[in-house]
Order: structure tokens, then C-alpha cells, then sequence
């Protein structure tokens, strides 16, 4: 039993992981401001809620485990207002979103 | 391994002298205080560093552990009044500036030095 | 492993650092220094200082982000002027760092036990700490404490420098203040709702944390300092939500200042209290029963002197700084 809980939570872990790079690699090579933050705070808050669910695992049901859960409750709740703010911010200080013509080649 | 038991010196030393280097030749007296911050913290990182022992853990006595090593709680004493003081410090140049700012209209030092001999 | 968490860490500050220098928009240097402040935070509490790290990530992180961008909002937002490299300073600059760096190979290894600055006073205080103050967090106890006399200084100096913002900044004619409560800038982030709502969630809980971290300072992290800090951050957030006028209607400015006065007070009061009660100044032992109920007494109200201080201090900077941008 001891040992599914552990691969359980590396799993999590990675995943979480690989969620926060994929995020970081977005927010370096999307060509627009908006597409940026998209990725960013996206997985952002994906990978850090795998991430501390991870260590709740490692944790077992302790006092620990549920102040992690007030953690992620919190993050959950500021994270995506956070992106919300700072899109808001942008598109009120006359960023505007890039706009592309798709390509329209073979239809 | 020499070169990770020294790593947290070289990097305060970096820092100390990136943030002097801001003080001493920025112009914009903002860029100067955020300069002052970075100089500051790069002491709070020469004191914290002095402060962990090898295999240590925080300095919170555990009533059912013996034998426990504990990293040093001095330095951390020390860093935690200097923080505080840092940020007081911050605050009232910030004041000094805001105030600099709507007198000469403007924060670059060479333009309130020619402002101020005419 | 943590070694090398550590060491990516700390790559990570200096790049930081050098991005700061190097940007010309001040707000992406704020930004910078705001994200310095949480790498350092880390990277304390790798090196086993968890009320360091609370602190340094309050108010590095938190309050010090706001009052800079506050001050930009009140100057200009770039720098201007043009971008010379003058070769004396960086020739000082890097001398000093060779010399700092070839002075960095006598110091004794990190994590070194046998190091000089481990064995003088600092195994003493391990020690004494349960048999004397009966406290679990040695950092509280010494604080407040052992070495309640340093902290009296540094709340002194809070005191100072929040009277010192209040003497440059304050706005002086009364009816600038109610226009200013009624003026339509006062409204602060009022028709962002998303933004409105999640706040009004948080900030209860905010504060509920910071008196969690107050009161909880002798048994984990915490104490006067990090609570201040956190209390006075979800007033700041209810401001920036709410709008300025709302702010200074639930912290009144006499209030504020009353906080600031009476947290001074208390702890200069705890100390007078030993003197009168017998003892010297600022000894605890003598304020209860028995000595180490004393200075439990003495620890949490000299916390809270603290506390209050700090509190009132950071939002009087806050509003400070708030009021003078509606003026202008």
C-alpha cells in the first residue's frame, strides 16, 4: 500500500512538473502577449495544484495534509484571477490582440 | 565540491557588487533604491548562509526529539530585524523621492544637479 | 539533491539581478525585484530560516512591490537619460568583487559544524531556551527575549520612519482629504468584478492568517514582524479593490496612527512594568508567577506591540503614497 501511494504521488509530481515547463516553454515562444499569458497561467495553476497534491500524498493524512489543502483552495481561487487582472489591464491600457488571417490555402 | 560549499559566498558577492553598482553610477534615483535593496539583500544571504549546519533543521525545539542538531538561530535574529529595517528604510526613500520628483519634475540625478546650479 | 536546488537557485538571483540592472521601464525592474524578493524567500528556507524566509517573502515580496509602484505611479515610469558606461565605476565594481571573492576561500565550508560562528553563544541559547523560556521557536525566543533590547531599537526605527513618511507626504489641508474621499478616482478597482469578488473571498482569510502567525510565533514561524506585515497586505489589497475612500473609512487615519503610537508604548510599557515590579528593564520573569510564565506574558505582549507597530506603520506608507496620487 505504501508503495502505490508513492508512485502515485511521483507521478504527480512529474506531471506537475512537465505541466510548469510546458508553461514556462509557451510563455517564452508564443508570438502574442495574450497567447503568452494563456499558457503561463494555464498550467501554471494546473502544475502547482498536481505538484502539491503530490506532497499531500507524501504527506498522509496529517496536519499537513490539510493545510496543503488550504493551499491549494487558495490558489485555485487567486491564480486565475490573477491571469483575469492582468489580461483585464492589458486590454484597458490598449494592448490589442494580434490579428491573423488564416490561411486559407486548399478550401 | 569545494566549489558548492563556497557557492553562496561567490553569489553574495555578485550581488553586493551589482547592487553597489547600481547605486553608484544609475542616474534614475529609483533604479538607485532598488540597487540599495538588492545590496541588502545580498548581506541578508552572506548571514543566512553562515547560519546552516549539515544536517540540521530549522531552530524549532520538538519536545519528543533528542539529539536533534539545529541550525543556528542567531544570524536569522539578526537578518529578521534587518529586513524590517530595510523595508522602513525603502519607504521613506520613496518619500524623499515622490517629493524630489514633484519639485525638480524629475528623478534623473544629472538633470536636478544642473537644475540646482542654475 | 537540495544542494543543487540551492545552486539553481541562486543562478536564478543572480540573473535576476543583472536583469534589474539592465532594465530601462522601472515597472519591469519592480516586477524584477518583486520575483528577487520570492527567490530569496526560497532559498532561505533551503538553508533552514523559516521565519527569515515568512518575512523576507511578506515583505519583500508583498509590501515592498506596492510601495514602489505607488512611488512610480507618482514619478516617472522610465528611465530616461542616456545609457553611459562610466569605466571607473566598473572597474571599481569588479576589483571589489575579485578581492570579496579571493577573501570568500578562507571561510569555513557551508554547513560546516566546527565553524567559529557555532560555537559561542549559539549552543547556549539551544540550551537554555527550554530550561529558561519553555519556547518551541528559538528565533521568538531570542527576539523577544534574550534579546528583547535590539527589537525595542528596531521598532523605534519603524516608528521613525513611518512618522518620517507621514512629515513628507501628508496632504495638509482639510478639505482636499473629503474631496478626496468623494472623488471619482477613489474608486479604486470597483467595476472589475472578478478581481472584486475573489478579494472580498481572501481577505478575511488574509488577515485571519496574519493574527494565526502572531499569536503562533512561539510554537512555528512567525511573530510580530511577519504578522504586521501580513495584516497590513490584505488591508492593502481591500484598498487597492475597494478604492481609497472605503480604505480609510474601515482604518480610520487616527486609528492607524493610534496603532502605530500604542505598539511603541506597549513594549516600552512591558519593560517600565519589570522596573516597577522590581526587576530591571524589560526582564520578564517577574511580570506572573512563576519566571517562565512571565516571560510567556512577555513574549506574546511585546509581540503585539510589535505587531500593531508594524501594522500601523506600513498602512499609513500605503495610504500615504495613495492619497498624494489622487491629488496630483
Amino acid at each position: 500500500m505504501e508503495y502505490v501511494f508513492d508512485i502515485a504521488s511521483w507521478l504527480l509530481l512529474i506531471a506537475g512538473g512537465v505541466f510548469v515547463f510546458i508553461g514556462g516553454v509557451g510563455a517564452l515562444r508564443m508570438p502574442d502577449f495574450y497567447m503568452r499569458m494563456h499558457a503561463a497561467s494555464l498550467t501554471d495553476t494546473l502544475g502547482t495544484i498536481l505538484v502539491l497534491l503530490g506532497i499531500a500524498l507524501q504527506a498522509g493524512l496529517s496536519l499537513a495534509a490539510i493545510k496543503l489543502a488550504a493551499i491549494m483552495v487558495f490558489l485555485l481561487l487567486t491564480s486565475p484571477t490573477a491571469a483575469y487582472a492582468l489580461a483585464n489591464a492589458a486590454r484597458l491600457s490598449g494592448l490589442a490582440p494580434e490579428r491573423r488571417i488564416a490561411d486559407e490555402g486548399g478550401t | 565540491m569545494e566549489f558548492l560549499g563556497l557557492y553562496n559566498y561567490w553569489v553574495f558577492a555578485i550581488l553586493l557588487m551589482t547592487g553597489l553598482y547600481a547605486v553608484i553610477s544609475c542616474a534614475n534615483l529609483i533604479k538607485k533604491l532598488i540597487g540599495m535593496t538588492i545590496f541588502q539583500a545580498a548581506v541578508f544571504l552572506l548571514y543566512i548562509s553562515m547560519d546552516k549546519v549539515e544536517g540540521g533543521t530549522a531552530p524549532i525545539i520538538q519536545a519528543d526529539t533528542a539529539g536533534q542538531i539545529y541550525s543556528n538561530p542567531l544570524p536569522q535574529v539578526l537578518i529578521l530585524t534587518a529586513i524590517v529595517v530595510g523595508i522602513a528604510t525603502l519607504s521613506l526613500g520613496l518619500a524623499i523621492v515622490v517629493r524630489i520628483s514633484e519639485t525638480y519634475g524629475t528623478i534623473e540625478e544629472d538633470q536636478i544637479r544642473t537644475m540646482d546650479e542654475e | 539533491m537540495v544542494t543543487l536546488f540551492g545552486v539553481f537557485l541562486l543562478t536564478l538571483l543572480v540573473i535576476t539581478a543583472i536583469g534589474i540592472m539592465r532594465a530601462q521601464h522601472l515597472f519591469v525592474a519592480v516586477m524584477l525585484s518583486g520575483i528577487f524578493s520570492l527567490q530569496m524567500a526560497a532559498i532561505f528556507f533551503i538553508l533552514d530560516a523559516a521565519d527569515v524566509a515568512l518575512t523576507e517573502a511578506a515583505v519583500g515580496a508583498g509590501v515592498a512591490t506596492v510601495l514602489m509602484l505607488g512611488a512610480l505611479a507618482l514619478t516617472d515610469d522610465r528611465e530616461r537619460g542616456p545609457k553611459r558606461h562610466r569605466w571607473a565605476p566598473v572597474a571599481v565594481v569588479t576589483l571589489t568583487t575579485l578581492m570579496v571573492i579571493y577573501a570568500t576561500f578562507d571561510k569555513p565550508r557551508l554547513g560546516d559544524p566546527s565553524a567559529p560562528v557555532h560555537q559561542h553563544v549559539a549552543p547556549w541559547y539551544l540550551e537554555e531556551t527550554p530550561r529558561l523560556i519553555d519556547v518551541p521557536n528559538v528565533v521568538t525566543a531570542i527576539l523577544a527575549s534574550f534579546r528583547g533590547y535590539d527589537t525595542l531599537g528596531e521598532l523605534f526605527v519603524i516608528f521613525t520612519a513611518g512618522i518620517g513618511v507621514l512629515f513628507l507626504l501628508t496632504n495638509p489641508s482639510k478639505e482636499g482629504a473629503l474631496s478626496l474621499l468623494r472623488s471619482a478616482e477613489a474608486e479604486g478597482l470597483r467595476h472589475h468584478l472578478v478581481p472584486r469578488i475573489v478579494g472580498r473571498l481572501v481577505v478575511p482569510f488574509i488577515v485571519l492568517f496574519g493574527l494565526y502567525v502572531q499569536f503562533h510565533g512561539d510554537y512555528g514561524p512567525g511573530g510580530g514582524f511577519q504578522a504586521g506585515a501580513l495584516i497590513s497586505a490584505g488591508f492593502i489589497l481591500y484598498a487597492l479593490l475597494e478604492g481609497e475612500g472605503r480604505a480609510l473609512q474601515v482604518t480610520p487615519v487616527r486609528l492607524l496612527r493610534g496603532m502605530i503610537a500604542g505598539g511603541a508604548l506597549l513594549f516600552v510599557g512591558v519593560g517600565l512594568a519589570g522596573m516597577l515590579l522590581g526587576g530591571n528593564f524589560l526582564d520578564y520573569s517577574i511580570l506572573a508567577d512563576s519566571p517562565i510564565a512571565g516571560q510567556h506574558l512577555g513574549i506574546l505582549l511585546v509581540e503585539l506591540g510589535v505587531g500593531f507597530t508594524v501594522t500601523g506603520t506600513l498602512l499609513t506608507v500605503f495610504h500615504a503614497f495613495a492619497a498624494r496620487e489622487q491629488r496630483s
